[in-house]
């Protein structure tokens, strides 16, 4: 009895109820996640698909798809292209087990036009706005917990890098912008792991952030830091300022028997 | 104090400090003994004072540890810290990591007693690892001082162990990460280890009952057999006088120096505070082990450049440089990646070391007593075996920091690790020839300054145009201690058979014996007769006079 009371089209008006409002849901949410991708005008694309036929394709392919010098950048994100070439990484300078910043090839438009072309090949990680990576409000502690879990045990708990296998390396993260951190542990370039939004929320991601930048202060409560290198320049110290000093005295004090 | 002694009653003292003196000693009659080690004579030279840098670094620990074990609680209870290092606040973490942050953040001269104590432990194990090289290069273990050498080799293992255990209580994430290699090593002992570091531990690692037990084992037990071997040893040093290098009137059966009380007492009291000043310096000045920058310890989390003090680098590149091998038999696994490198290579060194003084006098057949030290010149086989066990190490213990050269000179960590495996076993034995080259050469030098004196620098043209630099006799004092030097001739080989034909039973043994002994002693430079260092003499004073005269003569022209 109670199906009699419904007007035979109330079926249809929920169902594309439920959908528009799903539909809609995930058009808010996806262009959250990829705000960037929908600001890419075309003549960008274009503009940033020569600048990679000139730049890039030698390595990565003529459509980006890879080869045996370079990765195929299908799908990697805004976000990857922004924290590799902005940092001076790509190109690289030669051949190398890892890519080394330096200083930056492109212009900030010629960085947003290649980052637009790429992101037009798949959908990927990108570029954060200035919002997801302002640390305001962020949980400091949280951070720390969050940094030694997850990235201390290769860029160390004093944020100064460590070393991997085979000569790679995490680098310092001394000088590292919010931006280029962000975009890290989204693309996870290099050695580096995929930090993604479900591993880290975008929250989580601004406690490490400000956590981060609370180290990047280099404050030394107790006096000069010795590179925050730990136990290895402490003990190069004890004996090349402590002991040194210490012998030096006592040559003095000894010193007169002949 | 003063050291009036006065045995009589009838002769009153004049002074009050005299009248205190006989006040003290009609009821501990301890004028004698005062006097005597007021007057004792203690020899003088640079080297013999890296012991006592340990001594003091040692007594700076008592009292800097003493002002931390007020504030440290040695408890693994968990709590939130609400302290005011921000970066941390609200974190959940152990009482003594708490406690030590506290330490650092919130207690009056907290920060500067805790990096005192810090500095101060290094200073403590490097002074006494320096002083043992000292004590080695120059043969002062030699008899009567071998059961004090092995009395010094147990201080050194106690030091490590007490650093190790200090840099374990805090509770941060290095001492954590120490804490479980320490564990990983016990359980690699064969059979028992895992019973062991159940034992220890009280059960599974990290547990609550551990950082407890060790601060007993810090603050009480191994600081407590530190305090009284230090106490023997020196007692030892004070009864077998201290040994001094050869020189102008110093002989087997004499101590040249200066008394005790005052010249002694004031070099060695002005040390300590120089030594007190130094480490204050170093802790007021710059940063030891920031473990607010580690956070608390939680199995789960490691962070690169993990690495422990100074002295334990050794042991942490050895388990660096070990390949990861493994036995497993009849459901056990036998860890050799941890078995050979933290306990059977240590053993095998720290056995060695205490037993050296009797190695030596077995193969050089010694038994007499020693009181002028050798210089390691002098005994360039020892010298030689010192520095190629010292090469061991310093690879051991340059392996240990492998992941900071990689990242400091860009170089793989990979190819460190294979270069070092290698040089491990190639360097040290090219160390010992190389330095028994070198000492046999300074021999060699020595007898040629006997000889012909040092060169002056100055260069005369002779009439018939022949340039010759004038040579001049070397000081007397410089001659003394070169002619300290004894030659011993290597042990004589028995033979097999004697002259009445019947088997030495014991020859084969001592031919082994002789064949060493003349390994360490055959290639010494023989220091010159009398009869040549006369005729030298002679002709350098002949020498010198000829060519004062043709001085003469070219500055008449």
């Amino acid at each position: 009895m109670a199906i009699s009371r419904r007007h035979p089209a109330a079926l249809f008006a929920v169902l594309a109820v439920a959908l528009g409002t799903t539909g809609a849901a995930y058009a808010a949410v996806s262009a959250q996640a990829a705000p960037k991708a929908t600001v890419a005008s075309a003549t960008q694309v274009d503009q940033g698909k020569q600048l990679f036929l000139e730049g890039c394709s030698s390595c990565h392919g003529m459509a980006a798809q890879g080869s045996s010098d370079g990765p195929s950048l299908i799908g990697v994100g805004s976000a990857a292209v922004d924290f590799q070439v902005g940092s001076g990484r790509m190109p690289m300078a030669g051949p190398g087990i890892q890519a080394v910043a330096r200083k930056t090839q492109y212009n900030t438009s010629e960085i947003a036009a290649l980052a637009a072309y790429v992101a037009s090949l798949g959908p990927g990680p990108s570029i954060p706005t200035a919002e997801m990576v302002n640390t305001s409000g962020a949980d400091l502690a949280m951070g720390g917990e969050l940094f030694r879990t997850n990235c201390a045990q290769c860029h160390s708990a004093s944020a100064k890098g460590g070393a991997l296998s085979q000569g790679r390396w995490a680098p310092s993260l001394m000088n590292s912008n919010n931006k280029d951190v962000y975009e890290a542990m989204v693309s996870g370039p290099q050695s580096m792991p995929v930090f993604s939004d479900k591993t880290i929320t975008p929250s989580e991601k601004k406690d490490i952030m400000l956590y981060l930048s609370e180290l990047q202060k280099n404050e030394s409560p107790g006096g000069f830091s010795l590179g925050r290198l730990g136990a290895v320049t402490e003990g190069l110290f004890i004996f090349v300022g402590g002991m040194a000093a210490l012998m030096i005295v006592a040559v003095w004090i000894g010193a007169r028997a002949r | 104090m003063s050291t009036t002694s006065s045995q009589s009653v009838s002769n009153p003292p004049a002074t009050k400090g005299g009248a205190a003196a006989v006040y003290i000693d009609e009821r501990l009659a301890s004028s004698n003994f005062t006097k005597r080690l007021l007057d004792k004579v203690f020899p003088d030279h640079w080297s013999f004072m890296l012991g006592e840098i340990a001594l003091y670094s040692f007594i700076i620990l008592l009292l800097s540890g003493t002002y931390l074990t007020l504030w440290f609680k040695p408890s693994m209870t968990e709590i939130i810290y609400n302290g005011s290092y921000m970066p941390l606040k609200g974190v959940k973490m152990s009482e003594a990591y708490s406690s030590t942050l506290d330490i650092s953040f919130d207690v009056r001269g907290g920060l500067l007693l805790r990096q005192i104590h810090h500095w101060a432990a290094l200073f403590f194990v490097a002074a006494v690892s320096v002083h043992l090289l000292r004590v080695f290069f120059t043969g002062a273990f030699r008899k009567p001082r071998e059961i004090n050498w092995v009395i010094g080799t147990l201080l050194l293992v106690l030091a490590i162990l007490e650093g190790f255990a200090g840099y374990s209580l805090p509770d941060d994430l290095l001492s954590g990460t120490g804490l479980r290699i320490a564990e990983g090593i016990m359980q690699a002992i064969p059979l028992v280890g895992t019973y062991l570091a159940m034992f220890l531990f009280g059960g599974e690692f990290p547990g609550t009952d551990f950082i407890p037990r060790l601060y007993s084992i810090h603050i009480l037990l191994v600081p407590g057999i530190l305090l009284a071997l230090v106490t023997v040893h020196l007692i030892m040093v004070f009864y077998q006088k201290h040994t001094q290098f050869a020189g102008p009137g110093r002989t087997e059966s004499n101590v040249v120096g200066y008394r005790l009380f005052p010249v002694y007492m004031a070099k060695a009291g002005g040390f300590f505070f120089i030594v007190f000043g130094i480490t204050t310096l170093i802790a007021a000045l710059v940063t030891i082990n920031p473990v607010w920058m580690y956070g608390p310890y939680t199995p789960s989390q490691v962070t690169a450049g993990s690495q422990p003090d100074w002295y334990i680098g050794w042991l942490d590149g050895a388990v660096r440089l070990t390949p990861n091998w493994e036995t497993n038999a009849f459901g056990h696994t036998i860890s050799w990646n941890l078995l050979i490198p933290a306990l059977i290579i240590p053993g095998i060194m720290f056995t060695a070391l205490g037993l050296y003084p009797w190695i030596e006098a077995w193969v050089t057949g010694d038994k007499r007593e020693h009181h002028l030290l050798d210089r390691p010149r002098n005994a360039p086989t020892r010298t030689g075996l010192g520095v190629l066990a010292l090469t061991f190490y310093l690879i051991l213990w340059i392996s240990g920091g492998n992941d900071i050269l990689a990242t400091a000179f860009h170089l793989s960590i990979n190819q460190i690790t294979w270069s070092f495996r290698v040089l491990l076993f190639v360097a040290p034995p090219l160390a010992f020839v190389v330095t028994k080259r070198i000492c046999l050469g300074l021999q060699r030098r020595d007898n040629d300054k006997l000889l012909h004196g040092y060169e002056t620098g100055r260069v005369l043209r002779l009439p018939h145009g022949e340039f010759i630099e004038v040579h001049e006799p070397i000081s007397t004092h410089a001659a003394a201690v070169i002619l300290g030097k004894e030659d011993i001739a290597p042990l004589a080989l028995e033979a097999a058979i004697d002259e009445n034909g019947v088997r030495n039973p014991k020859a084969k043994k001592n031919a082994t014996r002789a064949r060493l002994s003349s390994w360490f002693y055959s290639d010494n430079v023989a220091t010159p007769t009398d009869e040549e260092l006369k005729a030298a003499l002679e002709h350098q004073a002949h020498a010198l006079h000829e060519a004062q005269e043709h001085s003469g003569a070219i500055e008449g022209h």
